[in-house]
């Protein structure tokens, strides 16, 4: 009732001509790495912020019902600069909530340097678990999923489909070794059997070149000749230097999965269930590429706090925020049901897409894995195993 | 005791051995088929289907005309509303309904048309007359379902990312009022008598009833399934009896109807259907209601004394939505 009288209120004020509320969102991020095996995955220069601004008009359209209005701040920063410079910036002009899209390492100078000023900062690119758990901030809400929820979310239609016995092959840099162990562990969870695991070094030259493919195809089925029995290969490389030449290039045939293959994911361009459609399209008309995972993401963060202006009928951070930690909060993008917030790491509940580069294979969790509270926490770290201490 | 069982043979010859216990008017109905491009006509009396329409790219809406001379189909992808003639079966015009039609709703008088341009956030009039269209309204995200006041005075139109119900004023042609409804609202339905409306919330997962002259939330109306995630129930489409007695409330992936008693708002029951049931509509004797299950490629008929569902009609690809035309047997 209140909040019925607030938009009675707000919608007299917009006919009167009173002066709108305005929210201010930062978006601080760094121009993806453009390093892929496939032409077709190299991100637009305008990755993630696109998105976001997408979401920023989604907004203001909402927000002219109600007398609020909508800026999106962005700042990127370069590789050397001090992301604690940009944050105050953005404080000075009025932000309180940043959507970052940033690696971990930054993601963490910007949080902490947004404790300052009462700033909170939505994570709408890194997947590192440690930002979940040891390394988990007050002032920091996950929206991009964890390795583990990735994992997780692959793992279990593995499972459905009996592929039980994986070869496991990795990259040799850390990121390759993190996703690795997000993936083990979900085998270890779902029982699957990791029966070898091989390594393959990026000494570089691996990638594109005029005579890569005749290379490439003797490297492939060599990497992985003579494993044990296999249902399914799995690739953990996210520094694209391998896995997008396996697929029907192993030494048996078996199906690819993880890095490339069947991909797990939080959007792609030809996802099309649930209404998404609308969103493609509307994003597609606005930027003349198609969406990516990033974009939608970004999209969620910046949707999350005009869900939560309209809702709470605030613009203060400190009202936006808790209202989105508050036991109210949920977020509708396009998903099949709401997305809610985890109070015990303020992960973004969601599910996980799984993609073969072309169309949607599944939608993880899949339908069986039981969860007392809600099936979205079959995936990724549930609350008992939790390490995350929020201050 | 043999000149009473020939009078009763005679009776049934009479009355044609239908296996319907009472002989209801045929009334013909039309079902959407979103990806199969196509409307198909099914006949309440045999409840067959007697024909498939071919239409533009994306049906959804589907509405007839009053006098049942015409059926109005929005062909989203082909950003256009087409005109079926029912005589004929044959696409024989198209209105200026606007970018991305989706569902629209005609007033009492039969004047105009009001359809949600779900792309671009906007509301089209069109004159059906002159089939001219005459204005647009700004309204918010994912404008989506569309319904006119008894009296004819105001149309209220939903938008889903915003999540609201916007109230226009059929004369001015502007929003008056704005009302906030749970997670993506879908579709809206007037009582006949103008004292409620009934507004669905998708995600939200409820049914909210509002005041349409205070405009205000009266109850917010849950559905709970036993052994069904509540994830699971999401009210797309929803119907009324002339009398207000009962509502019909579609949900979803839920597969079911919800019965609603009309004065307590009191879930009466859950009727088992297709898959993705999403909008229906009743016969005009209300007699029966059959609605689309766009997943199981089918209609489900229901019985609304019985509140039991009787058949399955399989239809074309992916049905959205029911119209059926008023007036006897054609």
């Amino acid at each position: 009732m209140v909040l019925v009288a607030a938009l009675a209120i707000a919608w007299s004020s917009v006919c009167r001509g009173d002066a709108p509320l305005e929210i201010k969102i930062g978006y601080l991020w760094a121009k993806p790495s453009k390093v892929r095996i496939s032409l077709l995955d190299v991100p637009a220069d305008n990755e993630g912020l696109a998105g976001a601004q997408l979401a920023i008009d989604d907004n203001t359209t909402t927000g002219q019902f109600l007398n609020q209005t909508f800026a999106l701040l962005d700042r990127e920063l370069q590789q050397d600069a001090d992301p604690a410079e940009a944050v105050k910036a953005l404080a000075d002009q009025g932000v309180g909530v940043i959507v970052a899209s940033l690696d971990a390492a930054r993601l963490l100078a910007v949080a902490d340097a947004a404790k300052a000023r009462g700033q909170v900062v939505l994570n709408a690119a890194a997947t590192d678990e440690r930002l979940r758990e040891e390394d988990c901030r007050g002032n920091v809400i996950h929206v991009a999923p964890s390795r583990t929820m990735l994992a997780d979310g692959l793992t279990q239609y593995l499972a459905w489909k009996k592929w039980g016995r994986w070869l496991l092959v990795v990259g040799s840099h850390d990121r390759d070794k993190l996703f690795a162990d997000a993936l083990k562990q979900s085998a270890t969870k779902f029982g699957a059997k990791i029966v070898a695991e091989r390594e393959f070094k990026d000494t570089g030259g691996a990638r594109r070149t005029d005579s890569g493919v005749v290379e490439v195809q003797r490297q492939m089925p060599l990497l992985t000749q003579g494993a044990p029995e296999h249902d399914v290969v799995v690739a953990a490389d996210e520094s694209e230097v391998f896995a997008g030449y396996l697929p029907f290039r192993t030494f048996e045939p078996r199906p690819v999965a993880g890095s490339a293959g069947l991909v797990p994911g939080t959007w792609n361009a030809a996802f099309d269930q649930w209404g998404a459609v609308q969103l493609q399209n509307r994003f597609a008309a606005k930027f003349h590429r198609p969406m990516s995972a990033l974009d939608m993401q970004a999209w969620t963060a910046v949707r999350m706090v005009g869900e939560a202006s309209v809702r709470a009928g605030s613009a203060d951070t400190a009202t936006l925020v808790g209202y989105i930690k508050g036991p109210d909060f949920s977020v509708a993008a396009f998903k099949g049901q709401k997305l809610t917030l985890r109070d015990w790491d303020l992960q973004l509940r969601q599910p996980i897409i799984l993609f073969d580069g072309r169309n949607t294979v599944s939608v993880s969790p899949q339908e069986g894995y039981l969860h007392q509270y809600s099936t979205l926490d079959t995936l990724g770290t549930d609350r008992p195993s939790s390490k995350c201490k929020l201050n | 005791m043999k000149g009473l069982r020939s009078i009763g043979l005679a009776c049934l010859i009479l009355v044609g051995g239908r296996a319907w216990p009472e002989s209801a008017s045929a009334y013909t109905v039309y079902v959407s088929n979103e990806k199969g491009n196509s409307v198909t006509v099914v006949d309440t009396d045999t409840m067959k289907v007697t024909g498939v329409i071919k239409t533009g790219q994306r049906p959804r809406g589907i509405e007839t005309s009053q006098d049942g001379k015409f059926v109005y189909v929005a062909v989203g992808d082909d950003d256009t509303i087409e005109i079926i003639d029912a005589a004929t079966l044959k696409v024989v015009g198209k209105l200026p309904s606007g970018e991305d039609p989706e569902q629209f709703a005609i007033d009492p008088a039969g004047k105009y048309l009001y359809a949600s341009n779900e792309n671009d956030a906007k509301l089209t009039i069109i004159d059906l007359a002159t089939r001219q269209r005459v204005g647009q309204v700004a309204v918010g995200i994912e404008p989506e379902g569309v319904a006119v006041s008894p009296d004819g005075r105001i149309v209220v139109c939903t938008s889903e990312t915003t999540s609201m119900a916007h109230f226009i004023d059929v004369e001015q042609r502007k929003i008056v009022g704005n009302l906030l409804l749970g997670a993506r609202p879908r579709s809206a339905a007037f009582k006949a008598d103008g004292s409620e409306l009934w507004v669905t919330s998708e995600v939200g997962g409820g049914l909210t009833i509002v005041d349409p002259v205070a405009r205000k939330t009266k109850q917010v109306v849950k559905f709970a399934i036993p052994g069904l995630r509540a994830e699971a129930i999401q009210p797309v489409g929803v119907n009324l009896t002339r009398d207000g007695k009962l509502g019909f409330v579609y949900l979803g992936p839920a597969n079911r109807v919800a019965v609603v008693d009309g004065a307590s708002h009191e879930v009466l029951k859950y009727l088992l259907v297709g898959q993705r049931v999403w909008h229906g509509a009743l016969t005009p004797d209300e007699k029966y209601l059959l609605v689309a299950n766009g997943l199981s490629n089918d209609i489900s008929v229901i019985d609304v004394a019985a509140q039991k569902v009787t058949k399955s009609i399989q239809v074309g690809e992916m049905p959205w939505g029911v119209a059926i035309a008023p007036g006897g047997d054609h």
